[in-house]
């Protein structure tokens, strides 16, 4: 405990991410073999599939060496884009340079380009003031997507190019021996909650591959076990924050993208509430909502989820939703340290990073899908280039010309120009306004100083009674926690074991936070066990993955392949 | 059926296909039957569809007879489904109603879960209808049940299978997915051992008990009878929910249920928002009080 | 010995199933998955045959052309062969016409066993395998929650509102098999990635013989006329307990002529 407050980081989940580093076990008839694995069907996963698709027609040697499945990529979720959520306004550079000119960018799902946008400073009583947009947010020229419809586009892209997606697979553990990566291990599946196998059991399988790419996205498992086994960690601690999203059905279209600060989130630095909102159109009945709220906050009763629906009521956003329909929900985590916790390295032997999993997300500019495809499309080619050049992965040095590409793209450049503003409002709204806003114009050579970073488990708890001001849900504009999880279409089942590790007997503070924390319902706080501690009851089938026990304490890790939500218009 | 046959005017028979069966000719009469076709015969005697399916094709290419309805049980899909493909007769089932304009019939269907309520017509006659059971009350309607029997002419496909051992009735109580009265219980009963309310109420009524996840994750009951998104679906005449708060991924289980009756402590429970008696009170007093007056009644 | 097994693709149950109000059928538009339940008469026919340690199982389905994503899913299971009837004439198929064409296929098949599942979740049918039976001219057993083959015959336990009945049948014949049979296995990822480079095959109307005015719309029988919202649930009724609760739900009850 430090100066007498009480901190998640201080009572850590009973997990180690060298648990999921083993060494391959399957003999060679059991086990699967392919060329370049990829785990996560992601933007990020995608594109390097898709390029290294296009790199190997047009190579068929090298193709031969990678064998009879040269491109395979593993994906959790029920199917590509079950478990991808975002905003998303995206920037078409890098589909395009992904495509060529092999398809027209009409045929990538679309709900068209941005036409105009508002910032609002929100407050109390239905006040607002609308403020110019602050330069890192201008869209102009920019696409409002559906990241999970874009996904499930690239994996039949991926497909079509000569890759093996491989959906309701959870890559379990990362596959390590004589010092290099050799594939991943997939997971069990037919486990009963005690860890049994019931009736129908499949065990998990090797896939052992030449080169592993990691394409996990938020809160990687594997990833987190890479840069551990082969320390590849950052200069600061990697930091998140919570997104929470709905998709409406409106009768009236909205004609711009908005964006809100403020209200309901407080001002002052000791609550640590950064963040706020973006409502986008979707086409002309559609539109997509959602609050984003760093996890450094300290209030245990903050709950973005409930904040969201808070939100709802202002009056501003009330009349955009008025006689409209929740049709979906979701939430994720979404990557905040920037550019000082980017790894060290990108690559270890017989791997590669990239994608959000390796940190690549522009928080200011609420940007990283395209940073996404971007490093895919360099893993792919960098993955291409040492297997046409016959080198064997653990040669030291194979990988680096991938980090070299990174670092001197726009997509680091990017990072680096932007460093220090999420950090900067640690310092509280108007003091982080002020400094971001010196960076900006500075293109970030100001300040001189760099701020450091704290991870968000080490946040002193508080508590302030702000769930009061939560609205109760009436189930037409408000909801509860429930619905929003049924809204998600998760029917994960519920006979398997736990996927979430945490400390089940922690102080009621934690306890608490958890609670609050979760957008899905998952804790609930149970017997008291005395002390001053609380047991902490789970309820693993409500859990829509979105990581945010991981950065308050707990850790997340993958259940069953299939299970979690099934996002299709997130 | 044979009520609601009646009340669309037109000549209505009952058609009994069996063995040892004459006797229930008079009953078709008295809901309405003008004339009871009956076939009476020993291979008609075991519940298989087949042979039933050759003795009505045939009564109704004699007697050139331009509907033929069914209420709802796991033989008579069966039968239904088979005389249409022999008929080259179209067959509509979920039935809950059936009207005539002229000489045009159409039928009410409920779809996809009773989300939607779809009017379905036939192109041609013969028509085959299959109805939800309990679609209708019989009301009595005296007619003149003239007893006609007839010949069927079993096929040799029809007569291959044979019945080894017939079912006799289960003593522990219907399944869930085949109830007829629900008692469900969650976690407003508070401990494990409270599931013996539910389960004494669910006897007294002839029902069968169901759970919620929650209290199936607690271990309290087995996910054999969970109710619910990830468990079962049930639609029965009657489901009585104790200390359950109707979240969407349990009312997604039995919204469908012909009447619902929820007790609960909590009067904000989302559960009164959709059940046709609302209880707001302790269940620990009222589930047993209640099955005291549900015995005393039934002996 | 042959196994064959029809399923259907449906739409994904996530998705808010809709019926689209153009074409008054179900808008199949969306996301597709094997129909949970055909899943355990494929893992029924995969026992069957790992049982006699030789056979051959096919999957047999009507639909558009990416049915047979749907097909794979089985194939990946561990069955054998996929054939896919999809032709633009069949769709909207009733009853009648879905059996005739279907009894076609199989037919071409010459299966000694046919298994069905329980019901289609997209349909709440449940009647499919007797019409296809009967135009087979094969006996046939439905609800089937134990499955045993001797030789030239089978026996089903079968399950009925009043407990088992044990029927037995020669080959070849109809099962269509309960949900309670069996649990279906988790397709291996060798399976997945094997289920690509199986036979599948595609079919038309005119392939088996079929006239198009016997299939789909025109070969139906019946009709979808309108679509309606269903009747309100009707007044809830709430009640606080002031002691009296027992007595007015029994009355209620009565009311209701539920005891």
């Amino acid at each position: 405990m430090s100066k007498g407050g009480v901190r998640p980081a201080d009572y850590p989940p009973p997990f180690a991410p060298s648990e999921a580093i083993a060494a391959p076990t399957d003999p060679a008839s059991e086990r699967i073999e392919v060329g370049v694995l990829i785990v996560g069907a992601g933007p990020a996963g995608l594109a390097c599939a898709i390029r290294l698709g296009q790199l190997l027609e047009e190579s068929p040697e090298t193709a031969e060496r990678l064998g009879e499945v040269p491109v395979a990529v593993v994906e959790k979720g029920k199917a590509p884009g079950s478990h991808l959520l975002s905003g998303a306004v995206i920037k078409p550079r890098a589909i395009r340079r992904l495509f060529g000119d092999r398809i027209g960018m009409s045929d990538v799902p679309s709900y068209g380009p941005v036409h105009g946008e508002a910032v609002y400073l929100l407050s109390s009583g239905g006040r607002g003031m609308r403020i110019p947009p602050p330069p890192t947010m201008r869209n102009h020229g920019n696409d409002v997507v559906s990241v999970s419809q874009l996904g499930r586009f690239l994996a039949e892209q991926a497909e079509a190019a000569g890759a093996a997606v491989l959906p309701e697979t959870d890559a379990q553990k990362l596959l390590v021996a004589d010092g290099r990566v050799h594939g991943i291990r997939t997971g069990d599946k037919g486990l009963g909650r005690d860890g049994r196998p019931l009736g129908v059991y499949e065990r998990g399988s090797d896939i052992a591959a030449r080169v592993t790419v990691l394409a996990e996205g938020t809160q990687g498992h594997l990833t987190g076990a890479a840069i551990d086994r082969f320390g590849l960690q950052g200069d600061q601690p990697q930091i998140w924050a919570l997104g929470v999203k709905e998709v409406w059905k409106v009768p009236r279209p909205l004609r711009h993208i908005v964006h809100t600060m403020g209200w309901p989130l407080r001002k002052r630095a000791k609550y640590g509430e950064f963040g706020g909102s973006f409502i986008y159109p979707m086409g002309d009945d559609m539109l997509s909502l959602g609050f984003v709220a760093g996890l450094e906050y300290s209030d245990v009763e903050f709950s973005v989820h409930d904040v969201l629906q808070e939100l709802k009521t202002h009056r501003l956003i009330a009349k955009i939703l008025r006689d409209g329909e929740r049709i979906a929900w979701g939430a994720k985590t979404i990557t905040e340290g920037g550019y000082h916790s980017l790894p060290r390295r990108f690559h270890a032997p017989g791997l590669l990073l990239a994608g959000e999993g390796a940190g690549l997300v522009n928080v200011p500019t609420l940007k990283g899908i395209h940073y996404a495809i971007e490093s895919g499309i360099m893993a792919a080619e960098a993955a291409f280039r040492s297997v046409q050049r016959g080198e064997s992965p653990s040669r030291f040095g194979v990988f680096d010309s991938y980090d070299e590409e990174l670092r001197s793209s726009y997509v680091v450049k990017d990072l680096h120009q932007v460093r220090n503003m999420r950090q900067a409002f640690d310092k509280g709204f108007f003091v982080g306004g002020a400094l971001a806003s010196t960076m900006t114009v500075t293109k970030g050579k100001l300040p001189p100083f760099d701020l450091r970073t704290e991870a968000n488990s080490e946040r002193t708890l508080i508590r302030t009674g702000r769930a009061k001001r939560y609205p109760t849900p009436d189930g037409k504009l408000t909801f509860d926690k429930l619905s929003s999880v049924f809204l998600s279409g998760n029917r994960t089942r519920d006979d398997q074991p736990d996927h979430i590790r945490i400390r089940h007997t922690v102080p009621r503070l934690v306890a608490d936070a958890w609670v609050n924390m979760c957008p899905a319902q998952v804790y609930e706080v149970g017997p008291d066990a005395g002390d001053g501690l609380v047991h902490v009851d789970v309820n693993p089938s409500n859990c829509v993955q979105c990581g945010a026990i991981s950065a308050k304490g707990g850790r997340l890790t993958p259940p069953e392949g299939g299970s979690g939500p099934e996002y299709t218009l997130t | 059926m044979l009520s609601k046959a009646a009340s669309l005017g037109g000549e209505v028979a009952g058609v009994i296909v069996g063995s040892g069966v004459e006797s229930l000719a008079p009953e078709a009469g008295k809901y309405g039957a003008a004339t009871v076709y009956v076939a009476d015969d020993r291979r008609l005697e075991a519940p298989l569809p087949q042979p039933r399916v050759d003795a009505i094709a045939q009564l109704v290419e004699e007697k050139e007879i331009e509907t033929v309805l069914f209420a709802q049980s796991i033989l008579a899909a069966d039968v239904a489904s088979a005389l249409a493909a022999r008929l080259e007769a179209g067959l509509n089932w979920q039935l809950t109603d059936i009207s005539s304009d002229g000489g045009d019939v159409t039928g009410k269907q409920s779809a996809l879960g009773d989300s939607v309520v779809v009017d379905v017509g036939w192109r041609s006659t013969p028509r085959i209808g299959l109805f939800r059971a309990g679609a209708f009350d019989p009301t009595e309607q005296a007619a003149a049940g003239s007893v006609e029997t007839f010949e069927p002419q079993l096929r040799e496909h029809s007569l291959a299978a044979e019945m080894v051992e017939q079912a006799h009735a289960e003593e522990s109580g219907p399944s869930i997915e085949d109830a007829n009265v629900i008692v469900a219980g969650g976690r407003g009963l508070g401990a494990p051992e409270k599931f013996a309310l539910v389960e004494g109420l669910a006897k007294a009524l002839g029902g069968a008990v169901a759970a919620t996840r929650a209290v199936v994750d607690a271990g309290w009951y087995p996910y054999s009878a969970q109710v619910g998104q990830t468990g079962k679906s049930v639609s029965p005449t009657l489901y009585i929910a104790c200390g359950i708060s109707g979240a969407i991924q349990h009312k997604v289980g039995m919204q469908s249920s012909k009447t619902i009756v929820a007790i609960n402590k909590d009067p904000n429970a989302p559960i009164f928002e959709f059940a046709d008696l609302g209880v707001v009170g302790d269940l620990h007093s009222i589930v047993p009080k209640l099955t005291e007056l549900v015995r005393a009644r039934r002996a | 010995m042959k196994i064959a097994v029809c399923v259907k693709e449906v739409p994904d149950a996530t998705a808010p199933k809709r019926i689209d109000a153009g074409t008054k059928r179900l808008d199949r538009s969306g996301e597709g998955a094997l129909n949970a339940f055909d899943a355990n008469a494929v893992e029924e026919a995969l026992r069957l045959k790992d049982a006699t340690g030789e056979g051959e199982v096919v999957v047999v389905s009507m639909g558009p052309e990416r049915a047979l994503n749907s097909l794979r899913k089985a194939l990946a299971m561990g069955a054998d062969r996929a054939l896919l009837v999809a032709d633009a004439a069949a769709a909207g198929s009733d009853l009648v016409a879905t059996s005739l064409t279907l009894a076609k296929a199989l037919e071409r098949e010459q299966p000694d066993l046919v298994l069905f599942g329980q019901q289609s979740s997209d349909s709440d049918g449940a009647v499919l395998w007797a019409a296809v039976a009967e135009r087979l001219g094969r006996p046939v057993i439905s609800q089937v929650a134990e499955l045993t083959l001797d030789g030239s015959s089978l026996t089903g336990k079968r399950q009925t509102e009043f407990g088992y009945d044990v029927i037995r049948a020669p080959l070849p014949a109809v099962v269509a098999v309960a949900d309670s049979i069996n649990e279906p296995r988790y397709p291996s990822l060798k399976g997945i990635m094997g289920a690509k480079s199986k036979p599948q095959e595609t079919l038309s109307l005119a392939d088996l013989g079929v006239d198009p005015e016997s299939a789909g719309e025109q070969g139906s029988k019946t009709e979808v006329r309108s679509l309606n919202d269903p009747p309100p649930r009707g007044d809830t009724r709430k009640i606080e307990d002031d002691g009296s609760a027992a007595e007015q739900i029994v009355e209620f009850l009565a009311e209701k002529r539920l005891i």
